[in-house]
């Protein structure tokens, strides 16, 4: 049973979508679910997600001039157990953006993939359940020479990122707590004209991008057959600047967001390789983003690509 | 435990190293402009036509105190006691100011220009208000840098550093007086060494009709700008160039002779640019006499044009009957015409195909909402391609007033085009057409891009031979950039293009003839 909760129990999804064109954030690297050795998840994502109001700095407004900005994301994941200890993860998402009012055509295009290395370097009882302890490292970039810009409906920032993620989990009768903290690195990036004045002018095409921080909280249930959960997440980017009154947003801007959200992942009982995940969140708090509402569903399979040497790496 | 951890934390490592990495303090590309130095001192500048002022003499400089008064004496030991102990604040100020008064307060200009190039937002009951010069710094700030402002503010600066450096110039020669590195060798010159006679100094006499200038174009940032020039004074003191009567002579040639252009300013009917209701009633109303459709705003709430009087501001190069008879283009094609249509649905065609080189092009010459401007864009490229010329400070203000007042004069007459037809944006005509860029909240007929681009490369063209074809390039890439866009239609650009030639050929008549060639 146990062998099998593992196996199965691939890709519980959170959404830090960002949504004033951050990138989706790679799902399953913010969980604590591990996949089994040589197991394979894989399988698609859509997640729609818009808002009307946003935050001007710290001013929270609406643009008639826009309405309603919408973004839909159809993205492919995938999760690869190299041990039971250290995991793979990748996603890639395809975004297409588009706003209600107004002239402004959206854009769409792939925007970055992401990388991540899951490591769960810790597994003690602790009390009457287990703690766990994960170390993540990922790494995003651009797959496609998309246009950053032109916030709000450029698709992403295009900044190359490196994180780096602590993460605690504390599992007792299937009630569960996981917390985690992760810096993001983000590399300077490119854009199409060669001046910009952010709270200075400046002469030239690179756009230097602040850091961020990530922390995310998330509980509830967790057994093979059903995940439900409670997710707080806040991004905090460490530097940047206010959009300035009736200005356009810009990809340096101090873009924070905290979301509250709910993700829910079934197993189909009479085809346990086939888990059905679905979840949203709200914008409760945000500063230079949109106040997005985001839904999701997904459908994971999972393959077990050397059933035989599953048995090696227990604990 | 142990084991694992070690490698996580490799593993970390490597993600940190390998991105902070490509993190960089971004440079731009004039920071470390090296220090100017005239291939000639145009030492004959004194008798260069000016453009407002009367003459070189207008303004009387009193003749400086003697290179070996005790008052000269104790001005060299100021600048002997900041050389003794330099900070790197002090160098790096002397670095950067050495790149050129004209190119420096160029680009505050452009600075401020980006930072207040934003239109107000609405009141409550959708009406919209309107910067106040009186009161900038309450919301909505004064002034509204939109281009054409911009354009004049650029003009108006840029003029008068040149007829002010005229006149310096000419009392240079006249009074002679050395730099303070050559009357006391042990004056160590931290910047090049020039012949040119220091008194008044011509540093000081751009920043002062900088400040002057900029008190009333930008009201709300005087402190900014009075500590930009305390610092430029300063530079120049530290760098062994001037002593502070050549700043305090020069500063008030400065200002004395930008106040004749504040005069000017005041009085060129650019203050009634925006309008009122009737007006903008009557424009429209007018229009439809025509039997054409007429421009509606669609910003949401609608939005009055932008400056729909600025086509009436008095122009630099030439008169206003000159502005109808020779400047002004034809109609464009009838909103009720076969040509209309088509055009329009070339539009279409772009707004829905728009490849990622189109996208790119439209960005780098969009110049929007809180940039320094399509004018701004073309000082940037004239001061990039200046810095490789080796001009003297008096031929760089030349320069950049004859880019600027042409860039003016295209303004008023591309405003005087937009209100004369007042015709429809493709979106208005039709709603599929979306843009690639912010849709501007004035007529179409002629394009502002086309127009101001033209007359730039049509003077710079004049200034620097060799780079002619490529500013023609540069000016047809800026006017298509429109269409791609999908907020022009073709003849908008054809048009403008043909009337920024025609501005940019007055400027090569005044080149040509003001004793500078």
């Amino acid at each position: 049973m146990k062998q099998r909760y593992f196996t199965l129990n691939c890709c519980v999804l959170l959404l830090i979508l960002l949504v004033l064109q951050l990138r989706l954030s790679g799902q399953t690297d913010i969980d604590a679910i591990m996949m089994e050795k040589n197991a394979f998840c894989v399988g698609p994502m859509y997640t729609h997600s818009s808002w009307k109001n946003y935050w001007e700095g710290t001013l929270k407004r609406e643009n008639l001039n826009i309405g309603r900005i919408s973004t839909n994301t159809y993205s492919v994941m995938g999760n690869y157990g190299v041990t039971r200890k250290l995991n793979l993860l990748f996603s890639l998402p395809y975004i297409r953006t588009k706003a209600s009012a107004g002239t402004m055509k959206g854009l769409n295009g792939l925007q970055d993939l992401s990388l991540f290395a899951k490591w769960r370097f810790y597994q003690k009882r602790k009390g009457n359940g287990v703690l766990s302890v994960f170390g993540i490292a990922g790494v995003s970039l651009p797959v496609s020479n998309y246009v950053a810009d032109y916030l709000p409906l450029s698709i992403g920032l295009k900044s190359k990122t490196a994180s780096a993620r602590i993460m605690g989990d504390y599992l007792m009768d299937k009630l569960f707590v996981t917390g985690s903290a992760t810096y993001v690195f983000r590399s300077n990036m490119e854009i199409d004209r060669n001046s910009y004045y952010t709270t200075e002018l400046h002469l030239t095409n690179k756009v230097a991008m602040p850091d961020a921080m990530n922390f995310n909280f998330r509980a509830g249930y967790r057994s093979f057959r059903l995940i439900a959960e409670a997710v707080v997440n806040n991004w905090t980017t460490l530097g940047g600047f206010d959009i300035t009154r009736n200005n356009m947003p810009f990809p340096s801007n101090r873009m924070n967001a905290t979301t509250a959200g709910v993700n829910i992942k079934y197993v189909i009982p009479s085809l346990p390789q086939l888990s059905v995940v679905t979840g949203g969140s709200m914008t409760i708090a945000g500063r230079n983003m949109g106040q997005s509402t985001t839904v999701y569903g997904s459908l994971f399979y999972v393959l077990d690509l050397h059933r035989e040497k599953k048995s090696t790496d227990q604990p | 435990m142990p084991k694992n951890t070690i490698q996580i934390l490799f593993l970390l490592v490597i993600a940190a190293v390998l991105f902070t990495g490509c993190k960089k303090e971004v440079e731009g590309r004039t920071d470390h402009t090296r220090a100017l130095q005239p291939a000639n001192i145009d030492a004959n500048a004194g008798n260069w036509r000016p453009i407002l002022i009367t003459g070189p003499t207008e303004f009387a400089v009193a003749a400086p105190i003697a290179t070996n008064s005790p008052d000269y004496i104790a001005q060299l030991n100021e600048i002997k006691s900041w050389q003794a102990n330099l900070s790197s604040e002090e160098k790096d100020l002397v670095s950067y100011w050495s790149a050129g008064a004209v190119l420096r307060w160029n680009e505050i200009m452009r600075e401020l220009v980006a930072k207040y190039n934003l239109a107000p937002y609405q009141n409550a009951d959708g009406t919209y208000p309107i910067p106040s010069a009186t009161n900038p710094l309450a919301y909505p700030q004064f002034p509204f840098a939109n281009p054409p402002y911009a354009a004049r503010a650029y003009a108006y600066v840029a003029a008068a550093q040149y007829d002010a450096l005229v006149a310096a110039w000419y009392y240079k020669s006249q009074y002679n007086r050395a730099a303070p590195y050559t009357v006391d060798p042990s004056i160590k010159s931290l910047i090049p060494t020039s012949a040119l006679p220091s008194y008044p100094s011509e540093d000081a006499v751009v920043a002062g009709v900088s400040v002057e200038l900029l008190k009333l174009l930008f009201p709300g940032d005087q402190d900014f700008i009075q500590q930009k020039a305390e610092e430029h004074k300063r530079a120049r003191l530290i760098a062994g160039a001037n002593v502070r009567s050549d700043l305090e002579a020069g500063d008030q040639l400065g200002r004395s002779v930008a106040q004749k252009f504040v005069i000017r300013a005041r009085g060129d009917r650019a203050g009634a640019a925006v309008g009122n209701q009737t007006l903008w009633t009557q424009l429209e109303n007018d229009a439809i006499a025509r039997g054409e459709i007429p421009w509606i705003s669609l910003d949401a709430p609608k939005r009055p044009p932008m400056l729909p009087g600025f086509g009436k501001v008095r122009t630099f190069l030439f008169d206003s009957l000159t502005m109808v008879t020779q400047v002004r283009p034809g109609p464009p094609p009838s909103t009720n015409s076969a040509q209309f249509k088509k055009e329009t649905d070339e539009i279409l065609q772009f707004s829905r195909n728009a490849t990622r080189e189109q996208i790119r092009i439209v960005h780098f010459w969009a110049d929007g909402t809180g940039t320094y401007t399509p004018p701004g864009h073309w000082n940037a490229i004239a001061a990039e391609d200046f810095i490789t010329q080796n001009f003297s400070e008096v031929r760089w203000a030349r320069n950049i007033a004859l880019l600027n007042m042409a860039m003016m004069d295209a303004a008023i007459a591309c405003w005087d085009a937009k209100f004369t037809y007042f015709n429809p944006r493709p979106s208005q005509v039709n709603p599929q057409i979306k843009t690639l860029t912010g849709l501007p909240n004035f007529p179409a007929y002629i394009s502002g891009h086309s127009t101001f681009s033209a007359a730039a490369a049509t003077i710079l063209g004049h200034i620097i031979p060799g780079r002619a074809s490529a500013y023609t390039e540069m000016a047809n890439e800026a006017s298509i950039s429109r269409m791609y866009g999908a907020i022009h239609y073709r003849s908008d650009c054809e048009k403008g293009l043909e009337t920024g030639n025609k501005v940019g050929a007055f400027a090569i008549t005044r080149a040509r003839t003001d004793g500078a060639e």
